[in-house]
Parts: structure tokens; C-alpha cells; sequence
């Protein structure tokens, strides 16, 4: 996994609440075995039109938002199914950190693991952040959980272990490995009704 | 302290880590599917790690299996991914329920078939619904990819402890009203998000005289309410579905007395608690694009409260003010995780029986595993469906996601049984409307939705 310590990056704003992973990635692009290629089909029913055409009003598809790195939302983002497939979707378009009022439980671990840093500001502040002009940029400092923009700063909330995994990014299964000794001795006193 | 059944679950599973903190828990259950499967496997591979507990991981299809003719799959894409995890069962050597297999389902609906789900477990799959197994007083959740991969590797997973929610419900259920109807109704109330960050225990007397197939609809739809985990205590009733299934404990009355340990000490344990009265409970149909969009059958359409309503009437094609019962209807779909089981068939089959379908209605019966079809082709159910114009299809996820070539046309109408009503969900552009399977039966019966409390 990618480290996330300090990035600086314009945003995007799509303000709706309950974007749920069927809007961010709908199901017909789940059969795919691999991890990547995800970024073309990221929240397609509302970037194409229905003859395949990109549709120009579309936030993502205007010219002054590509390259665009953190994603501004509104509440209860990554509803719905568990689908990991939506962050890789985010991550491969590009996307390293989305600001929302709250995240779906499963969607906030699954970006955790991928390096996509879920952040969750109040309303008031998000409000600020929406006036982003394109040529604008957020900066977000980990460490110190401080996002910048102009001359406000506002601070955000996150679990330290998985804090330090994103400054570190460190694969959890490694870090895991080395409760190997716990887990066996766990597994020896479970109880056996068979 | 007073304890939660969900504490007490949790706590005998802490492997490693300090409360409030992120813990390290122990999985004894891993169910895993063709869709969310092949990258982690490829994980495995490319990391030279082991799966590390196969004798506590079961696999099957579902996502992608066709319902009318299972073996020709024509979607190359679906083909490669349930090939992909034949391959990938025997290299690791998972038991798999492959497609035509007297075990094979739909997940969620074989897991407590096969009784691999019991109470006090910890029960993991890489699907979101995976929140059903509650229903045994497990505490089971859906996870994402990498978790899945984490989970195979160590047989472990990392977690947050969430809070916990009392949803004590109370009052004789009306007649022809199910716990489909409950917890749409409470989602209705609350919205679709009361429950992310907790784990959430349904309780009292009406719960306690649901059956498990209604226990497992209920808990099923907790992640509609943003909760990963919803759960009953077992009981006797839990007890009496596990015994003589095919992975239920040997020394089953030791087990029973394991599981007896497992229940909420009082409510003040609970950091949240929510009332339900089911005594005016009315049939719930969906009108919008989430769950938390729905009336009673009874009502009319509700007004426009925000852009996220518009929205939802702009894409499903109706207005305020329209009776639900005028709602028009192309299509009924019964059948995924949350309400395919025998009961749930059983109960739609009594409303068709004798009837015919109207004639603006298609029909897709789908059962939820390939035991379920079986006996309710014995038991004379599939009859009933087929005289009255209904498709009796092979097991799998089917029209709830649509991932196979069940998929509603755009701009249908359709009165499903399944759990999410978003955008496109159903098919690119069909509109759906949830509700029990007594409701949709007579809907399709009807040609639109009926006060089924009322005949």
C-alpha cells in the first residue's frame, strides 16, 4: 500500500448524499479477477450517457477537474454492498482521499486498506469546502489530522492504528503475522463440539 | 457490567489488542463466492502465504449463475469468475458448492441450510448481507476484498469494536404482515443510516415468536439501516433449526449449553436502544431509490422533501400524491437473500394458489439454493407458481443484483422481495419496489399491489 503522510491536490465536488458502491461502481464491472482497471468505469451511470457517450455535465468529466485528487461528498458515502471493487475504482482514477459527512462501516475499512483516506468533516466546514474553485487546492497533512484550504483549517478524527497503517503503509497481513503465536494459542482452547 | 449478546460473543474471540482500540478478532466461519474471491486467492498466491483454516471456510456460487440453463454460461466475464474459483478451491482445498450441487445457493441462504452458521460464532463473508447470520445470535458482518484475503491468511480480522443498539420490538403482528414489513418499516422511520457505527440486537416478544427464516430476513436487511451486524439471541427456536443438519455439532446438547450463554444481561447494556409497537403494522412497499423510501401500502406517495427525493421520482417515473396500490407493475421477482427461503416461498405460493398471474405480469420465481428447489418441488409449491404463469428458476442471487441475465428492462416496474431498491440495481433503468413475498405474490396476481390485510 501506498504511504498517505502529507498531499496537496485539487478537489471535486459531488455533494449528494448516500452515493451507495452501486453508483460508484455499478455491478456489471465487478466480474473482473483483477484489482485494477477500475478508474474508466468509476461512477459510470452518471459519467456516461446512455449511447456510451461522456455526459459533459458530469462534474468529473469537465477539463478543470481532471487530475483532481481528493473528492468532496456529502453523507453516508459507500452504502450498500461491500464491493472493495468501489475503492479500487476511486484509487485507480486517481483519488487519494474523499471528504464526507459520515461513511458506510464496510466502505471506510475497505479504503483503509487501499490507501484512500476517508475523512469525515461537519456539514459547516464541508460547506466551505464545496465553494472550491478549480484551480484550487486542498492540502491534507495526516500527522497533525489538519485539512487545509485558504486560510481555514479544519481537523478531522482518526483511529491512530489506522493512522500510522496509511503514514506507514504497511500491509495488515504482515503485521498480523506476528500475532502468529497468539492466534495458535487461541485456536488450542477454542471449544469442540464434535 | 452489564453485558450485550454482542459483547459477549465479541469478547471470547479478542485475540490480540486493548478495548477501544482496533482487536484483533477470531473467525469461525468464512464463507466465500465467486465475485469477491479472486483477487485475494491471487493474494495467497502471489504472497506464497497458505489459507490458513480451509476446515473453516465454505464456498459457493451465487452472483453469477444463470437461473434458466446453469451450465451454459454465455457471459464470458461470469464464466472465468466461477472457473477461476474452481481452480481456486482445490489448489487451497476449500469445500465448494459449484454450480448444480445439491449444496449450492445462494450464500447467505446456505450457510444456515448446510448448518455451518451457529450462535456465538464470528461469521465473515465478502458480501455485505452477510449480516443474516445474526439471526443465530452470531455476530456475522460483511467485509471487503483485502479483508477476505487478511481473513484466509490468518483467519483473523481487524476491528473497531462498534457500539451497540437495542431495537426492541414489541406487539402481535397483524395479519399478513411479516418481518420484511418490520424492518422496513423501522429503516422507513429511521432512514438508511440510524445504524452505521453499531452493531444492532433485535429483541422482545414479537422477535422472539418470529421463525428463523424471519429472523434471518430481518437481521439480513441491517445493512440497509447502515449496520454491518444484526442479531438475535438464540433460543429454542434457533436451536431446534440447527439440530440434524449436515454441519451441526455432534455433541449437540454441549453445544446448546455453550450457546446458552449467549444473551443480552438487560437493556441498560445497550448504548442505544429503539422501540418498535407492531400492532398497526401495514404491508411496506418502496417507492424511491433507497430503502428508507417507503409507505405503507395504505398511503399515498409522500411529498418531495429534499433533491434526493426528486431525484428518486425523476428515476423511478411516479409522483406524490399516487396511491401505492396504482403504482403500475411489469415484472415480480422473488427471491434473494432476503427472502428465498421455503417459508418465504411457501407463503408467496398460498397467495398464488388456484390463481393466475394478471396479464400485464412477468414472473421470476427464484429459489435460494438448490435444496430449497428441491423441496418445494416435492412438496408441490413449484406446482402452484407454474399454473399460475410464474418462471420456476434455478437457485442463485438472480434479479436482486442482476449480475446474471436476470436483469428488469429499463423503465419496469417491479415488485421484488430483495433488499435494495438503488438506481439501476435491478438492471440498467428498472424501477423496484420492495415489499414482503405475501405482498409481491399478490401484486402479481393483482397486477399492482394490494392491502393484503385487508382481504
Amino acid at each position: 500500500m501506498e504511504a498517505f503522510i502529507k498531499a496537496t491536490g485539487r478537489a471535486v465536488v459531488i455533494p449528494n448524499d448516500s452515493i451507495n458502491t452501486d453508483i460508484i461502481l455499478p455491478k456489471q464491472f465487478l466480474k473482473n479477477i483483477l484489482k485494477t482497471g477500475f478508474g474508466p468505469h468509476l461512477f459510470y451511470d452518471w459519467r456516461y450517457l446512455a449511447d456510451g457517450k461522456i455526459n459533459p455535465k458530469f462534474e468529473l468529466n469537465k477539463p478543470e477537474h481532471a487530475g483532481a485528487t481528493v473528492l468532496i461528498t456529502g453523507v453516508d458515502f459507500g452504502s450498500g454492498s461491500s464491493r472493495e471493487h468501489a475503492v479500487w475504482a476511486l484509487t485507480d482514477y486517481g483519488f487519494r482521499a474523499v471528504i464526507g459527512g459520515s461513511f458506510s462501516d464496510i466502505f471506510y475499512m475497505n479504503a483503509t486498506k487501499n490507501g484512500l483516506l476517508p475523512i469525515v468533516l461537519p456539514e459547516a466546514e464541508r460547506q466551505i469546502l464545496r465553494d472550491i474553485k478549480p484551480d484550487e487546492t486542498i492540502t491534507i497533512d495526516l500527522p497533525n489530522q489538519i485539512v487545509t484550504y485558504n486560510n481555514n483549517q479544519f481537523h478531522f478524527d482518526i483511529n491512530p492504528q489506522w493512522q500510522a497503517k496509511f503514514i506507514n503503509g504497511e500491509d495488515d497481513i504482515d503485521v498480523t503475522m506476528k500475532f502468529e503465536a497468539a492466534i495458535t494459542a487461541f485456536e488450542k482452547k477454542q471449544p469442540n463440539f464434535d | 457490567m452489564k453485558q450485550t449478546l454482542f459483547d459477549k460473543i465479541w469478547n471470547t474471540h479478542v485475540v490480540a489488542g486493548e478495548p477501544g482500540e482496533a482487536q484483533l478478532i477470531y473467525v469461525d466461519l468464512h464463507l466465500i463466492h465467486e465475485v469477491t474471491s479472486p483477487q485475494p486467492f491471487d493474494g495467497l498466491r502471489s504472497t506464497k502465504r497458505q489459507l490458513r483454516r480451509p476446515d473453516l471456510t465454505f464456498a459457493t456460487m451465487d452472483h453469477n449463475v444463470p437461473t434458466k440453463d446453469i451450465f451454459n454460461i454465455e457471459d464470458q466475464m461470469s464464466r472465468l469468475q466461477m472457473d477461476t474459483l474452481v481452480k481456486n478451491a482445490q489448489e487451497f482445498g476449500v469445500p465448494l458448492a459449484s454450480i448444480g450441487d445439491d449444496k449450492q445457493g445462494i450464500v447467505h441462504v446456505v450457510g444456515p441450510e448446510r448448518g455451518l452458521t451457529q450462535p456465538g460464532k464470528v461469521i465473515v463473508c465478502g458480501d455485505s448481507h452477510t449480516a443474516t447470520h445474526g439471526a443465530f445470535g452470531a455476530i456475522a458482518f460483511g467485509i471487503g476484498t483485502s479483508e477476505v484475503e487478511h481473513v484466509m491468511a490468518t483467519q483473523t480480522i481487524w476491528q473497531v469494536k462498534p457500539k451497540t443498539m437495542g431495537i426492541k420490538v414489541t406487539g402481535e403482528m397483524p395479519k399478513n404482515t411479516y418481518a420484511k414489513d418490520i424492518i422496513m418499516a423501522i429503516i422507513a422511520e429511521h432512514d438508511v443510516s440510524f445504524g452505521t457505527g453499531y452493531a444492532i440486537e433485535f429483541y422482545g416478544e414479537t422477535i422472539e415468536a418470529l421463525s428463523m427464516a424471519a429472523r434471518m430476513t430481518l437481521c439480513n436487511m441491517s445493512i440497509e439501516a447502515g449496520s454491518k451486524t444484526g442479531m438475535v439471541k438464540p433460543d429454542q427456536t434457533t436451536f431446534d433449526y440447527i439440530a440434524g443438519r449436515e454441519f451441526a455439532p455432534k455433541k449437540f446438547d454441549s453445544a446448546k449449553a455453550y450457546w446458552s450463554q449467549f444473551y443480552t444481561d438487560d437493556e441498560t447494556a445497550f448504548d442505544e436502544i429503539i422501540t418498535f409497537d407492531v400492532s398497526h403494522l401495514k404491508p411496506m412497499v418502496t417507492w424511491g431509490t433507497n430503502p428508507g423510501m417507503a409507505t405503507a401500502v395504505n398511503q399515498i406517495l409522500p411529498e418531495i422533501r429534499d433533491d434526493n427525493d426528486r431525484a428518486a421520482y425523476d428515476y423511478i417515473g411516479l409522483e406524490p400524491g399516487i396511491p401505492v396500490t396504482d403504482i403500475p407493475l411489469d415484472y415480480i421477482f422473488i427471491g434473494s437473500c432476503t427472502n428465498s427461503r421455503y417459508e418465504d416461498l411457501a407463503i408467496a405460493a398460498a397467495m398464488m394458489k388456484g390463481q393466475h398471474l394478471a396479464p400485464n405480469i412477468t414472473a421470476w420465481i427464484v429459489p435460494g439454493s438448490r435444496a430449497i428447489r428441491n423441496r418445494a418441488i416435492a412438496t408441490g409449491i413449484a406446482k402452484i407458481f407454474e399454473a399460475a404463469g410464474c418462471e420456476w428458476r434455478e437457485p442463485g442471487c438472480s434479479a436482486c443484483l442482476a449480475m446474471n441475465p436476470d436483469k428488469i428492462p429499463a423503465g419496469k416496474h417491479v415488485a421484488s422481495t430483495s433488499n435494495r431498491n438503488f438506481i439501476g440495481r435491478q438492471g440498467a433503468g428498472s424501477r423496484t419496489h420492495l415489499a414482503s413475498p405475501a405482498m409481491v405474490a399478490a401484486a402479481g396476481i393483482a397486477g399492482h399491489f394490494v392491502d393484503i390485510t385487508e382481504i
